[in-house]
């Protein structure tokens, strides 16, 4: 889109219609909800899956890609996006956020509410919804705000929300501190279904907190983020949600310990679920210290990139998020892609903003931990497609006949420098800069049509 | 000294520690003379960069400064563009352009000199970031102890006060263990920084450094003091209590105070310091902070050689007595 870009990749931009035709042949295709991992085809015709199988037909004016030596997949659903618009268009709009999201592989992202204003009515839903069928590059679903204005004092029009449009309600940014408040957004979210998604963070015991609490903050400083001022709001809302019977959603868990209260309230029939990014599942709080990834290339200490909340933990914490995705206490991976404007991340770490911008680095994230042995790369698949739909109840993230035909195909090895200048994304906020991922993305289909193509 | 800045002791390899303690040696020794003044540094800009409110400090290291010949420049936050809003990197920029030497700053921040040392190509000595680092106090400390005592390894050191919030006892810890002391870390358990002997412990290691346990923390007084060589007390300020972490000054005197009875516990003839400024009756009392052993004066006085001598080896001077 900028033409600094020397990555070799073509992005079609505006057109949100989705209703191309393409047939994929020879790929590895991997869709853990039907259960295929196989080498064959994939036909996508006037926008839909049309079929699968070896040697069908190509629907009549479809695009034919040969994927020999690629993986094939469903396209990656993002459960936790920051498109930043309206209100903070400096540091990602629908268009921009979107672009990111197709080059990064994913094909649907679910928009988070803490906009400005934040999306709490009818009229800033459909404003998202409009704005992303204009300009977008991706399909958009939307997260009403929990609370009005996001303040955590007294419920949104929850059902009016929902009739507009929204998937699921969070304050994310922001936890619902206050447990009556909780209680009755569980409650009442029965009404509609949609999952609450908490953003699990005691404010009591993350007072001028930076970053994790351990012995790295002891070092550099800076006032620590306990792990358990996280475990606690989710061991409370565990017990809320087995009181109202509502579905609570756990965003960005990043420690051990979280899991063993979901592990818990699971066990008694508690409907929890949970998403983890591929931060805390592949960097911890050394980071923050500073850090070599190369002979050339290095994170200096204090370095604001490595600043997000919550915070990065420690191995034994990562590892935990690998064991949890593995074992299901973990649904799916969530990018929480949380885009920063330069200026909002070149100041004092206590200054800085919170956040990574993550969605073109997700898949080589992800993939770093399944070249390690941490995951299989169907239980990677899995928690970027059909699991995080399901949490969300969307009709995607699988290629069954008659779905939308969003497809991912990527190269499991590839190896690529991130380089953030070449981001689509605006926010260039990310601790990774100069860091070689292996796997990228090679083509993203949105309905059938080619929106990123990195084969030529 | 082959490094453009001095952000904390950390990163201290012992040698450059002594080359340190070797110049301002030297630096007393100018200090001694009729005519104070050397011209190591003449031509030279410095600009003092005070983000925080600090009076012994900035006019130690402009003392220091002007006794190597240099020209200073004073900015503090308050009255200066910092208070219409310019962001440190503005600031830092300006500095930049304007064509400072050296920039002596201290800032409410931790880690904000090192986000200063990046953007520019003069040198930046650390005199105090948030909680983080005062590597020149920790040097003028080193400087103390080793002219009181003759040497440094081996020595028990121990620090009693709000160490959550110190960066002298931060840097003091770096300090004193990589010159082969051990140092006892004393607190109420709310004061304490987590995981701060591991970080020691792992940093220690990095740079070939193995003395057994080099730091310890216990919230019980009397332990830390047993066989102390140096008691070094923190100020305690009346915001902890404020803020939950303290229940009140007076039972922290109580408890932690360091007392002419508590002192008895340590070696006999131990050195009394204080980085200052002090609460009399608070975290010591008169009585050991004005008695035989306390350096807290001498601390005042080295701190001017030891700013000198860190200028002066950044600056591209060598060490030794040939100033």
């Amino acid at each position: 889109m900028s033409n600094q870009n020397n990555d070799p990749i073509r992005l079609a931009t505006a057109h949100g219609r989705f209703l191309g035709s393409v047939v994929i042949r020879g790929g590895r295709v991997i869709d853990p909800g039907q259960g295929i991992d196989a080498i064959t085809d994939i036909a996508v015709r006037d926008g839909f899956v049309d079929s699968v199988g070896i040697g069908i037909d190509a629907p009549p004016g479809a695009q034919v890609i040969d994927a020999r030596g690629l993986i094939v997949t469903p396209g990656f659903v993002d459960l936790h996006t920051h498109l930043r618009e309206p209100g903070f268009e400096y540091r990602e709009t629908i268009a921009t956020g979107t672009a990111a999201a197709a080059a990064g592989g994913f094909t649907t992202v679910c928009a988070m509410p803490n906009t400005e204003p934040a999306i709490d009515t009818t009229a800033v839903v459909d404003f998202i919804r409009d704005t992303a069928r204009r300009q977008g590059s991706v399909r958009v679903y939307v997260i009403g705000a929990i609370t009005r204005g996001r303040k955590g004092k007294a419920l949104a029009d929850l059902i009016e929300l929902a009739t507009a449009g929204v998937v699921a309600y969070s304050d994310d940014g922001d936890c619902v501190t206050d447990s009556a408040l909780m209680r009755n957004a569980l409650a009442y979210s029965r009404t509609t279904g949609r999952p609450v998604v908490q953003h699990a963070e005691d404010r009591a015991l993350t007072t001028g907190a930076q970053m994790h609490e351990g012995s790295v903050s002891a070092r550099l400083g800076l006032a620590g983020w306990p792990r358990a001022a996280e475990e606690i709001i989710v061991a409370r809302d565990c017990e809320l949600a087995a009181l109202t019977g509502a579905h609570l959603h756990v965003a960005h868990v990043s420690s051990a310990g979280t899991l063993d209260f979901i592990r818990r309230a699971r066990s008694r029939g508690v409907h929890v679920t949970a998403e983890v990014t591929p931060h805390h599942l592949t960097l911890t709080d050394t980071l923050v210290g500073g850090h070599w990834w190369s002979a050339t290339a290095s994170l200096p200490a204090y370095d604001t990139s490595t600043k997000v909340n919550p915070p990065l933990r420690e191995t034994p914490d990562s590892l935990a998020m690998a064991a949890g995705l593995r074992d299901g206490v973990i649904d799916c991976i969530a990018t929480d892609h949380a885009p920063h404007a330069t200026t909002d991340k070149h100041c004092e770490y206590q200054a800085a903003a919170s956040g990574i911008s993550n969605l073109e680095t997700a898949l080589g994230s992800v993939l770093a931990v399944v070249h390690a042995g941490g995951l299989t790369l169907v239980e990677a698949i899995a928690a970027l497609t059909i699991r995080p739909a399901r949490v969300f109840g969307l009709a995607s993230g699988t290629l069954l006949p008659g779905m939308a035909g969003d497809v991912t195909i990527f190269d499991p090895d590839r190896e690529w420098c991130v380089d953030p200048t070449q981001f689509r994304s605006k926010g260039r906020n990310t601790p990774l800069a100069g860091h070689i991922l292996r796997g990228q993305v090679i083509q993203t289909i949105v309905g059938g049509e080619v929106i990123c193509d990195r084969s030529a | 000294m082959r490094r453009k800045d001095v952000l904390d002791l950390d990163d201290f390899t012992p040698d450059e520690l002594r080359e340190v303690l070797e110049t301002t040696a030297a630096m007393k020794e100018v200090l001694a003379r009729p005519i104070r003044r050397v011209p190591p540094l003449r031509g030279k800009t410095i600009v003092n960069c005070f983000y925080e409110a600090s009076t012994r400090t900035r006019v130690s290291f402009e003392l220091a400064a002007k006794n190597l010949s240099a020209d200073v420049v004073n900015i503090t936050a308050s009255g200066s563009s910092v208070e219409k809003g310019e962001t440190l990197i503005d600031t830092t920029r300006t500095l930049q352009a304007l064509g400072a030497d050296m920039v002596i700053m201290r800032h409410g921040a931790s880690g904000a000199p090192y986000l200063v040392a990046r953007e520019l190509d003069a040198s930046i000595i650390n005199a105090g970031d948030g909680w983080h680092a005062h590597p020149t106090q920790a040097l003028l400390d080193l400087f103390t102890v080793q002219s009181r005592l003759g040497s440094i390894e081996g020595r028990r050191v121990a620090i009693v006060g709000d160490i959550l919030h110190s960066r002298v006892a931060r840097s003091a810890t770096w300090g004193f263990t990589t010159l082969g002391a051990q140092v006892v870390l004393c607190a109420p358990p709310t004061l304490l920084p987590i995981g701060f002997a591991d970080a020691v412990s792992t940093g220690l290691r990095a740079k070939g450094i193995s003395t057994p346990c080099p730091v310890t923390m216990t919230h019980d007084v009397d332990e830390a003091l047993r066989d102390a060589d140096v008691v070094m007390a923190l100020r305690v300020q009346r915001e902890r209590m404020d803020a939950g972490l303290l229940p009140s000054l007076r039972e922290y005197s109580r408890e932690w105070g360091i007392t002419r009875e508590r002192i008895a516990k340590a070696r006999f003839g131990a050195l009394v310091m204080h980085p200052g400024p002090m609460n009399e009756g608070v975290e010591i009392s008169p009585e050991v902070a004005y008695g035989p052993q306390s350096v807290i004066e001498a601390q005042v006085t080295n701190g001017v050689a030891v700013r000198m001598a860190v200028m002066y080896l950044l600056a591209g001077g060598r060490a030794g007595p040939a100033v």
